[in-house]
């Protein structure tokens, strides 16, 4: 457990993946296999059934330290993490223990069965034994989430590096279906349980922003211009009967879309498609909002997977039967990837037909109106690239929404510019009220976040650590590439990539934007 | 019995005809101590530590004119008994205790209970009315004792120096820096910024001897700072500095770093829970040491605080002050 709680604080301490990485490797390095089993079943999300209510946590806490209960929320707010509260409220540890990761969990998971105050004991026991880092994690081992900013691409890099395997394979055998009981390290990173080559995927092609008028990429006939969908990027492996689903990000993603999954099993060919994921509902494609909702879900729900189905829009063909297709031109490839969409949610990704350059200007602009953030631009005798490649692939996106919001809190900025205040959150009007409707960090000059933090050190109505409300006056223009409703967020919608795009001196708290105003920008 | 009014220039003692701490320009300014949110500029006459003296001629000007006093001794101000005791919080910093007609008042100013080696250890000051600060006023603010946290702070410069990499503090250039300097003394050679060097020279001035540093310049040859020691103040954080030093690690020692959030937020390398002001535990035993029947809360997290103390049997109010508004409060 200390190790694991060292490679905790050394994941934490800084946001640069190849120190993530080295922290992984070393951990590695230096621990035993079935502690490096449970390392892996962890951070992929692979946990034991919670053995103990969060709210009895609460209350034996409460209990220790007789704090009362809106001292303890007090706490929390503050803190923000219900296990780093009680870690830190809790008093000094009187011993230690030197107990291994995987006997912990092997403890945690014997508890579920056991009474209530058999489980009160064991866990007052443990924090009495455990200083506040271990606490923490132990906390989260039997409550509580266990985010931490590792990325299943992350742990597989170095887990590669850690057993000099090929990162893919390793993800489909991470990815596959495992359990903590009968797992051995060994077999594992071998991929004993998979067949790595059905699994593997190619780079994707990736696409520059137009950053010219679409004159100056020549005749239009030799240009394919197709929506550009807001979706997730991913790549659909069909081969010997097995089939995968990559994300952009490189993870693998199968069990998240069962219905593409079994429309891919339907396909008697082997391919393997690049297209975007959507949520797709009565041939109407559903806000990105919509899509977020099923991400990441360890159980998707019936009511879910009916309200909202997922979809996937193929535009390129980059393998058939065995054959690499990549070279062939892209016009070729797409006539061959046609006959495979036949399933219920797989659709083609089709041309948008366009006279001459103007033709397409304007129907760029009105491709908001079905969902759509713009165009895709790709030569008709391309080749499929691995990566960025300038020159054959565009996005052109239509120009970013936008709405007029006052500041109302500001944060410090970091590294150099912790001096600064550089993280504001901007609010619109509601009735006589304002309410918070997006939070941005750039898109002013040197010189303006300067100015504003002057305003903010003088103007700043109470503090919570590092954060200040401030008076509602400095009026900002607030852009945007799509808008949706939403529960999570006060204000009932959720902008997508907020961003200042520039300060509005000219205007004043009276003239910013009201909610409904805000939501009209909703399709 | 109003021996002190909160009013818009700062906390007043009528019957003595003077203020503590004021935030505008008044003619007589007792000072608690010589961070920028407690000693300001413009005041006909300050009076504050001894030690405190050079310090505030320092930030202030030269030409103040200014009085101080060693702890414990007591002078009569239109007939307010005025007597300076250590607060514990950095060099030169002061309780004051104001006596009239019989009724004690303790003004806190900052202060901390742990002994932290360089400051004048905290004294109990027993009176009717305690005004006390509040800035970790919540259960989750509670200090490692300092020799732990100093071991971590060693193995932390240990195990850059064996990547040979340079340990870089962020520490307010008055208190925090020289607390920092105290504790690395040994492990290599320390490096400070100027603003830090200049604060040095003014503590110097009152006798005390600090660890010995070097002074960081902007031309030095960088390859000397390989494996050694820099002290920043956390507004220089912001500058090309820490871009100059080829590998550094960098640190960041400020009470708020007790919480995982604001240590993730910075984007240190590591963050330590250490601070010059007291924690739960410390403010909690102040208040119950000091035996007054009267606690004022002034700075920050003053309504809990409050809070919790009328909860358990004390008589507390807020009373907001401009206390604590520098954004440089703990670090």
């Amino acid at each position: 457990m200390k190790k694991f709680a060292r490679l905790f604080s050394q994941l934490e301490a800084t946001n640069k993946t190849n120190d993530k990485i080295a922290a992984l490797v070393n951990y590695f390095e230096n621990t035993p296999e079935q502690d490096k089993i449970w390392c892996l079943a962890l951070f992929t999300g692979k946990r034991p059934k919670r053995p103990v209510k969060t709210t009895w946590m609460k209350e034996w806490v409460m209990e220790i330290t007789h704090i009362p209960e809106w001292l303890f929320q007090e706490s929390y707010s503050i803190v923000g993490d219900l296990g780093e509260t009680i870690s830190l409220l809790l008093p000094e540890n009187k011993e230690t223990s030197d107990k291994p990761l995987n006997q912990w969990m092997k403890e945690i998971i014997e508890l579920t069965d056991k009474t209530e105050p058999e489980k009160k004991q064991y866990v007052l026991q443990a924090w009495d034994g455990l200083n506040a880092e271990e606490r923490l994690i132990f906390n989260k081992l039997i409550g509580g989430s266990f985010r931490i900013g590792v990325s299943n691409k992350m742990l597989v890099n170095a887990l590669a590096l850690h057993t000099k395997k090929e990162p893919s394979m390793l993800m489909h055998s991470l990815m596959g279906n495992w359990s903590t009981e009968t797992a051995r390290f060994e077999d594992l990173i071998h991929g004993k349980n998979i067949n790595s080559d059905n699994s593997k995927p190619y780079p994707f092609c990736l696409a520059y922003a137009l950053d010219s008028e679409p004159e100056y990429l020549g005749p239009p006939e030799e240009w394919q211009a197709e929506y550009k969908w807001d979706g997730i990027r991913g790549q659909i492996i069909k081969r010997n009967n097995e089939v995968f689903i990559w994300s952009r990000g490189e993870e693998l993603v199968t069990d998240q879309y069962p219905e593409l999954k079994e429309t891919a099993q339907k396909i008697s060919q082997s391919f393997v498609l690049d297209g975007e994921i959507l949520a797709i509902k009565n041939g109407r494609i559903l806000n990105f909002n919509e899509l977020q909702k099923r991400l990441n879900r360890k159980t998707l729900s019936k009511k879910m997977l009916e309200d909202i189905p997922i979809g996937f829009y193929a535009y390129d063909l980059l393998e058939l039967e065995g054959e690499d297709l990549r070279n062939l031109p892209l016009t070729e490839r797409r006539s061959r990837m046609i006959p495979l969409l036949t399933g219920d949610s797989f659709y083609f990704s089709g041309e948008l037909p366009f006279n001459n350059w103007d033709d397409l200007i304007q129907k760029r602009e009105k491709a908001r109106e079905i969902n759509s953030e713009g165009l895709m631009l790709k030569k008709r005798n391309s080749v499929y690239h691995s990566g960025r490649k300038k020159g054959d692939w565009w996005k052109w996106k239509v120009d970013p929404l936008t709405i007029d919001a006052v500041m109302i809190y500001a944060q410090r900025g970091s590294g150099r510019r912790s001096g600064f205040y550089t993280d504001y959150t901007f609010a619109v009007r509601n009735g006589d009220e304002l309410v918070t409707i997006a939070k941005a960090y750039s898109g002013l000059t040197n010189k303006e976040i300067e100015e504003v933090s002057r305003f903010v050190r003088n103007n700043s109505i109470e503090k919570f650590g590092p954060v200040r409300t401030v008076k509602p006056q400095l009026v900002f223009e607030i852009a945007f590439e799509g808008i949706g409703l939403s529960k999570r967020h006060k204000s009932g919608v959720a902008l997508r990539f907020p961003r200042i795009s520039r300060w509005r001196k000219d205007k004043s708290v009276d003239d910013i934007d009201t909610i409904e105003s805000v939501k009209m920008l909703i399709r | 019995m109003e021996l002190l009014n909160f009013t818009s220039k700062g906390l007043f003692c009528k019957p003595g005809n003077f203020y503590i701490d004021p935030w505008q320009p008044v003619d007589k300014a007792v000072i608690t101590h010589s961070h920028a949110d407690h000693a300001r500029w413009g005041m006909k006459n300050y009076l504050c530590h001894d030690f405190s003296l050079p310090i505030l001629k320092s930030r202030i000007s030269e030409d103040i004119k200014a009085e101080s006093l060693p702890y414990g001794r007591t002078v009569i101000i239109n007939g307010v008994k005025l007597s300076l005791h250590p607060a514990g919080h950095i060099i030169g910093s002061a309780q004051v205790r104001l006596e009239y007609k019989g009724y004690v008042s303790v003004v806190t100013g900052d202060y901390k209970i742990a002994d932290d080696g360089i400051t004048t250890p905290f004294e109990t000051v027993k009176c009717h009315e305690f005004i006390t600060e509040s800035t970790f006023g919540l259960p989750v603010y509670r200090w490692k004792p300092q020799n732990i946290i100093t071991a971590q702070i060693h193995d932390w410069v240990i195990n850059n120096q064996k990547q040979d990499k340079t340990s870089v503090f962020t520490a307010y250039s008055l208190g925090k820096a020289q607390r920092v300097m105290k504790l690395l003394n040994g492990l290599g050679r320390i490096y400070v910024h100027s603003s830090v060097a200049n604060m040095n020279a003014a503590i110097e001035k009152s006798g005390i001897i600090l660890p010995e540093v070097s002074l960081y310049q902007q031309d030095m040859d960088k390859k000397q700072l390989t494996g050694q020691i820099v002290i920043i103040p956390p507004a220089a954080m912001s500058s090309q500095l820490l871009k100059k030093i080829p590998r550094s690690a960098l640190a960041v020692c400020s009470g708020w770093m007790q919480i995982r959030g604001n240590r993730r937020w910075q984007a240190a390398d590591a963050g330590f829970a250490i601070s010059d002001h007291a924690d739960w535990d410390g403010l909690l035993s102040a208040v119950k040491a000091s035996e007054a029947e009267k606690i004022i809360v002034t700075h920050g997290y003053t309504e809990p605080f409050a809070r919790y103390l009328n909860e358990t049997g004390f008589n507390a109010s807020v009373v907001e002050t401009r206390f604590g508004e520098d954004t440089n409060a703990d670090q």
